[in-house]
């Protein structure tokens, strides 16, 4: 145990001298949760709308004032018919809603960015339906209604109502930075003793691998821990993302989940010889394949037959699985036993495999 | 306890069809300094891994400090200091916290520690930079710490593999007289080098050609035998039949 704790100290003093490394580690997460919540964003903020109007009626005025009293829209006026090409061209604004004579409504959009334009579209579409629909309940209902109305299909988005892409980002990269940074830090820090030479001393020594082993994690530990309580800050705070589960299960997940990504990083680092390759892994070769089959940015019933399978592998599918079910959905942990059985079961393999492969090095 | 304090009867390693170390059989006295001589490639870092229990051998037995080498690797290593190469000290971490921590790996108390530091640290006259970072230190001062730091739980035998590479001449004395001290107090160094000024200073040296041992005398009795004026004579003489390539 005081073997144990000297090479606690020692792993502090490792990280406290080595200020870059640390401030590194602890912005990380910061820029990357701000970029992508920020930067990387399909999700519709502003829209600069104008109309075209043939003809006033109540209900012309009726759609209007819903579109002008949307917090997402500013509207930016009433045009004439001639102007929509050229107002849309000059970026005045990326939307334009027609209301014709005849009581049909045409959007005309700015589609040069196709994913923003499609859901403006049918963010626009639906404020329109809804408005319809009110009228057309008011009317039958005060029987002035004359002709037979048809009432629109209307789609109501539970659990992410204004369909703000943090909900779905904010797990991802939760799930990316916390097992990127994690499993980095663990990495560069077993095998730059190799690197350097201090692990053939400790070989030589009766000290065992595993008290040379274990206390690396510990501070990268409480450094993860601060990391995921920066990222949680900012997804509340700045990204607005709310967290309807409870804080324990929260908690209790991501700590599962860094402890995994430090024993991936303890198992990369038993593999390769050099801090060059270990980054080189742990930054490339685990960051694509996490991106692609974790969930993150495509949905996972999208992959094909062979891919699907290979997922199951993937951690962090796991972990942004049951992150989803936790923040977005609100469920507790009796909805995402699985996962944390799967993660739980995946850390411990990580763990034998990697103290196995270091005694291998004894010989 | 037996003497010698080595003693290495036949010992072999092979790698697939490779034999690194052939059959070299060999015995080193308490308190001698043994020089372990050949070039690179001829198989003395792994020799010398075999007995610091890194590596098993393949065939042949060998006790170190009493303990067979194929199963008491775990005793071995707590009766040897080993000073590798290449440095090996924490360069981020203070001389006394390098000191305090390889004191901690061998089991020493906090007391024996104190003294051990104060003790290690005045011999190099040191003691004035004993909270430096081993990092902002000279290479030649780096090496001589790193053998403090080997000596630090009082090992019955240091093994030195290449001890003074890249370290200037003046150094290099320097160094060697602080393994003369330690010899001088008992302890046994088992030294690997290609200097051969420094073979000078070994009681007695083995040279190593091709995994195996050509040569094992005292250096003045090496030079008599094979009418060389120096070891780097007798050196030439004994690589020359070398097969292995660098």
């Amino acid at each position: 145990m005081k073997i144990f704790l000297s090479f606690v100290r020692k792993e502090f003093i490792h990280i406290l001298r080595d200020v870059r490394t640390m401030l590194i580690v602890l912005f990380m997460p910061v820029v990357l949760m701000l970029l992508f919540g920020f930067a990387i964003t399909t999700e519709i903020k502003n829209i600069d709308l104008m109309a075209v109007v043939d003809q006033y009626s109540p209900d012309v005025r009726g759609e209007l004032t819903a579109l002008e009293n949307n917090p997402y829209i500013t509207f930016k006026g009433i045009i004439h018919e001639r102007d929509v090409d050229v107002k849309l061209r000059s970026g005045d604004c990326v939307a334009v809603v027609m209301f014709a004579r005849d009581g049909k409504r045409n959007i005309v959009l700015d589609a040069s960015n196709p994913s923003i334009s499609a859901s403006v579209g049918s963010y626009l579409t639906q404020i329109l339906q809804g408005v319809e629909a009110q009228e057309a309940m008011n009317n039958t209902r005060f029987g002035t209604s004359q002709q037979n109305v048809k009432l629109p299909v209307t789609t109501y988005m539970r659990h992410n109502p204004q369909l703000k892409s943090a909900y779905n980002f904010v797990p991802g990269v939760m799930g990316l930075i916390l097992i990127l940074i994690c499993s980095i830090m663990t990495c560069v820090s077993v095998v730059r003793e190799k690197e350097m030479g201090t692990m053939e001393v400790l070989l030589v020594s009766p000290v065992k691998p595993i008290y040379v082993v274990l206390p690396k994690m510990i501070p990268y530990f409480v450094i993860s821990l601060i990391n995921i309580a920066t990222i949680l800050l900012i997804s509340h705070f700045v990204l607005d993302m709310p967290v309807y589960g409870n804080l324990p299960t929260l908690l209790a997940l991501c700590v599962l989940y860094i402890v995994l990504s430090l024993a991936l990083g303890l198992l990369i680092s038993t593999l390769v010889e050099s801090q060059m390759v270990a980054l080189i892994i742990c930054a490339m070769v685990m960051m694509v394949p996490m991106m692609m089959l974790s969930g993150m940015l495509y949905p996972l019933e999208n992959l094909p037959p062979g891919l699907k399978e290979v997922s199951f592998f993937v951690p962090a599918r796991w972990f942004i699985e049951a992150i989803r079910k936790v923040m977005v959905e609100g469920l507790g942990m009796s909805a995402i036993w699985k996962e944390m059985l799967i993660l739980t079961a995946m850390t411990v393999f990580f763990f034998v495999v990697s103290l196995r492969k270091f005694n291998d090095r004894l010989e | 306890m037996i003497d010698p304090i080595i003693s290495v009867r036949n010992l072999t390693k092979q790698f697939g069809d490779f034999t690194a170390v052939d059959h070299i059989s060999f015995d080193v006295h308490r308190g001698e300094i043994f020089g372990f001589l050949g070039a690179n490639g001829a198989g003395k870092t792994t020799a010398m891994r075999m007995l610091c229990g890194l590596s098993f051998p393949t065939d042949g037995s060998g006790f170190v400090a009493g303990y067979d080498i194929s199963t008491e690797s775990e005793q071995i290593k707590r009766h040897i200091g080993y000073m590798s190469q290449r440095f090996s000290l924490y360069q981020d971490l203070t001389v006394k916290e390098n000191m305090e921590l390889y004191g901690g790996i061998y089991g020493l108390s906090g007391k024996e520690i104190a003294e051990r530091v104060e003790h290690l640290l005045n011999r190099l006259n040191f003691a004035d930079h004993k909270d430096d970072l081993v990092g902002s230190l000279p290479l030649g001062w780096k090496q001589k710490l790193a053998f403090m730091v080997a000596a630090i739980h009082r090992p019955e035998i240091i093994f030195l593999d290449e001890p003074t590479g890249g370290v200037d001449p003046m150094t290099r004395q320097q160094f060697w007289e602080l393994i003369r001290l330690a010899a001088a107090d008992g302890t046994t160094i088992f030294v690997t080098t290609h200097y051969m000024d420094e073979a000078e200073f070994c009681d007695r040296v083995t040279m190593m050609v091709d995994g195996q041992i050509r040569a094992l005398d005292s250096p003045a009795n090496l030079r008599k035998q094979y009418g060389a004026e120096s070891m780097e004579q007798v050196f030439y003489k004994l690589a020359r039949e070398a097969k292995r390539g660098e």
